[in-house]
C-alpha cells in the first residue's frame, strides 16, 4: 500500500484545520472499511489520514432530552443496530445497520462513513431518509445542519466542502404507532451489498384518506438514495390492495437505476416494485395487528 | 510516518514502532511473526484475518497497526488457555471442520466471539455469525456442526 501519514486529533478545530492544510490530500478516517480499500487499489492517494474517532461525541449513540436520537458520525453499525433505544424506537434503522456486511465488519464500519462515502447502496441511508434524519457538519465556517435528503449529491459526492466533517446524525422520533421495515436484496441472503433496497415506514394518520401516512426510501437504484414521494402520496390516498399495487408501481417509476455487475437496470426496477409491495403489506399487517 | 505503540497481544505486552500505513494484519504477521492470522482478500470479505480487538472480532486487514495502540488483541495463537484448546478448537478438530486450513484461524476467532455473545446460537444465527468468513473447501456443514457442538461443550463446562 502507498505510504501515508496518520494523525488522531482531539478537537474538531484541529481536525478541520488538518483537512484544510493538506490541499485536499488529507482524508477523514473512521472505520476505514471503504477508505483503505480505495487506497490499496490505488484510487485514492492521501498524504495523511485524519482519524476522527477520538473527537468529542463522535462515538456516542444517545437519545437527547428532546427525544431525538443522536448518532455520533463515527459510531459503528453494531453500536447502532444493537442499541436498546434504537431497537425499540427506530427499529427500521436497526434493520438497515444490521444488514451491512458481516458482524466483524460492522464492528468497524461507521454510520458517518457509510453516509460520507455516498454510495447509492449505503444501507443506513434509506431508513435515515424515512425518519427524516438531519446531518450535522463542522467546518472552517463553524457548524451547519442539512436534512439528510439534501446531503447526497451523486455517487461518492456529498455537500461536504473542503475542511468539513460530518459530526453527527440526529433522528426525530417517529409518529406514534409507526411501523417500519428494511427489505434488502443482495446476491446472497445475508451479508452482500444491496442490489436493491427499500425502506418502508407507515403510521396511523386520521387526517389521511387511507388512514395512514408513509415514508418510502430506495437504495441502489439512483445516483443517490432517494425518497419515493409519489408512492408515499398514493398510499396516503389508498392503502387497499389496489392502492398498494399502484404505489409499488410508482416507487418503481421513481427508480433510475443502471446496469452493473450486480444486476440489470430492468431487474432493479422490477424489484423495487416487488420489495415495496412486500414491505408495505408487511407494515400494514403489523399495524392492523397492534 | 512512524508511531510508537504499546498494546497487548495474547496477554503479552509489546512496545513497538509501526508505520502509519501498515495494517494490524501486517504488524501481527510481519513484526510479531504471529502468522496464524491469514491474509486472504485484504478487503474485508473473506475473514481469514479476523482477530479480537478488546474482545470483539474485527478484520485486521482493515485496521491500521497504529490504531491498536492501547488495545488488547487476541489472535488464534491466543485462543487456548494453559495448553487447553478452546471448545471451538476441539470440536473443529473432532468434527473435521477444516480442510486446507487457510480460513480456519479466522473461523475459530469469529465462532469463538459468536459463542461469547450468544452461548446457544441457532443454526441460522451460526450461519449469520460466520457470514464474514469464507471457506472454499468444507462446504460449511462441518463448521456449523462444530460450532453447535462447541456451544454444547461450553454449556456443559459452565454447569460443571
Ligand atoms: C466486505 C465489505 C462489505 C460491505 N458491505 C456493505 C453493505 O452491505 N452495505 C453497505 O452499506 N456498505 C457496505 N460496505 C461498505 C462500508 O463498509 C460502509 O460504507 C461503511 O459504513 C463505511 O464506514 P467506515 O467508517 O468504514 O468509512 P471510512 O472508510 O472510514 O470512510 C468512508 C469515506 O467517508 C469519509 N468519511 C468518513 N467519516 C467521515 C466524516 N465523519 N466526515 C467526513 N468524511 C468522512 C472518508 O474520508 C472516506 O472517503 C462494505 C464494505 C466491505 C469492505
Amino acid at each position: 500500500m502507498q505510504p501515508f501519514d496518520y494523525v488522531k486529533p482531539k478537537t474538531l478545530e484541529e481536525a478541520s484545520a488538518l483537512l484544510l492544510q493538506h490541499n485536499g490530500q488529507a482524508r477523514p478516517f473512521a472505520g476505514c472499511t471503504d477508505l483503505l480499500i480505495r487506497i490499496e487499489r490505488g484510487f485514492l492517494h492521501p498524504d495523511v489520514v485524519v482519524d476522527i474517532k477520538a473527537l468529542p461525541g463522535m462515538r456516542e449513540v444517545a437519545v437527547q432530552p428532546d427525544g431525538h436520537l443522536r448518532i455520533g458520525a463515527a459510531a459503528t453499525m453494531n453500536q447502532v443496530a444493537l442499541h436498546p433505544a434504537v431497537l425499540e424506537r427506530w427499529p427500521l434503522l436497526a434493520e438497515g445497520c444490521a444488514s451491512v456486511a458481516s458482524y466483524q465488519l460492522r464492528n468497524r464500519a461507521t454510520v458517518g462513513g457509510n453516509l460520507c462515502n455516498a454510495s447509492p447502496a449505503a444501507d443506513s441511508a434509506p431508513a435515515l431518509l424515512c425518519y427524516e434524519a438531519v446531518a450535522h457538519i463542522f467546518g472552517p465556517a463553524g457548524q451547519r445542519s442539512v436534512p439528510l435528503e439534501q446531503f447526497f449529491l451523486g455517487p461518492g459526492k456529498t455537500v461536504l466542502e473542503r475542511g468539513e466533517l460530518l459530526t453527527a446524525i440526529t433522528v426525530p422520533p417517529p409518529a406514534p404507532g409507526a411501523v417500519g421495515h428494511f427489505l434488502k436484496l443482495g446476491r446472497t441472503a445475508v451479508g452482500d451489498i444491496s442490489v436493491v433496497s427499500v425502506a418502508v415506514l407507515g403510521w396511523p394518520d386520521l387526517g389521511a384518506p387511507s388512514g395512514t401516512s408513509w415514508h418510502i426510501a430506495l437504495g441502489a437504484v439512483a445516483p443517490t438514495p432517494i425518497r419515493a414521494a409519489e408512492a408515499e402520496r398514493l398510499l396516503g390516498q389508498d392503502a387497499s390492495p389496489a392502492g398498494v399495487e399502484a404505489a409499488s408501481r410508482a416507487a418503481a417509476a421513481a427508480a433510475r437505476p443502471i446496469d452493473d455487475i450486480r444486476a440489470s437496470a430492468a431487474y432493479r426496477t422490477d424489484m423495487v416494485r416487488v420489495l415495496t409491495r412486500r414491505g408495505v403489506e408487511r407494515v400494514l399487517a403489523e399495524m392492523r395487528a397492534s | 510516518m512512524r508511531h510508537e505503540i504499546s498494546f497487548t497481544v495474547n496477554g503479552e505486552r509489546y512496545d513497538i514502532t509501526v508505520q502509519s500505513h501498515h495494517t494490524l494484519l501486517q504488524v501481527l504477521r510481519e513484526q510479531l511473526v504471529l502468522t496464524g492470522t491469514k491474509n486472504g482478500c485484504s478487503e474485508g470479505e473473506c475473514g481469514a484475518c479476523t482477530v479480537l480487538m478488546d474482545g470483539e472480532p474485527v478484520n485486521s486487514c482493515l485496521v491500521l497497526g497504529v490504531e491498536a495502540d492501547g488495545h488488547e488483541i487476541i489472535t488464534v495463537e491466543g485462543l487456548a488457555t494453559d495448553g487447553h484448546l478452546a471448545p471451538i478448537q476441539r470440536t473443529m478438530v473432532e468434527l473435521g471442520g477444516t480442510q486446507c486450513g487457510f480460513c480456519t484461524p479466522g473461523i475459530l476467532i469469529a465462532a469463538h466471539a459468536l459463542l461469547q455473545r450468544n452461548p446457544n446460537p441457532s443454526e441460522q444465527e451460526i450461519r449469520e455469525g460466520l457470514v464474514g468468513n469464507l471457506c472454499r473447501c468444507t462446504g460449511y456443514m462441518r463448521i456449523i456442526a462444530a460450532v453447535r457442538e462447541a456451544a454444547r461443550l461450553q454449556q456443559a463446562d459452565t454447569l460443571n
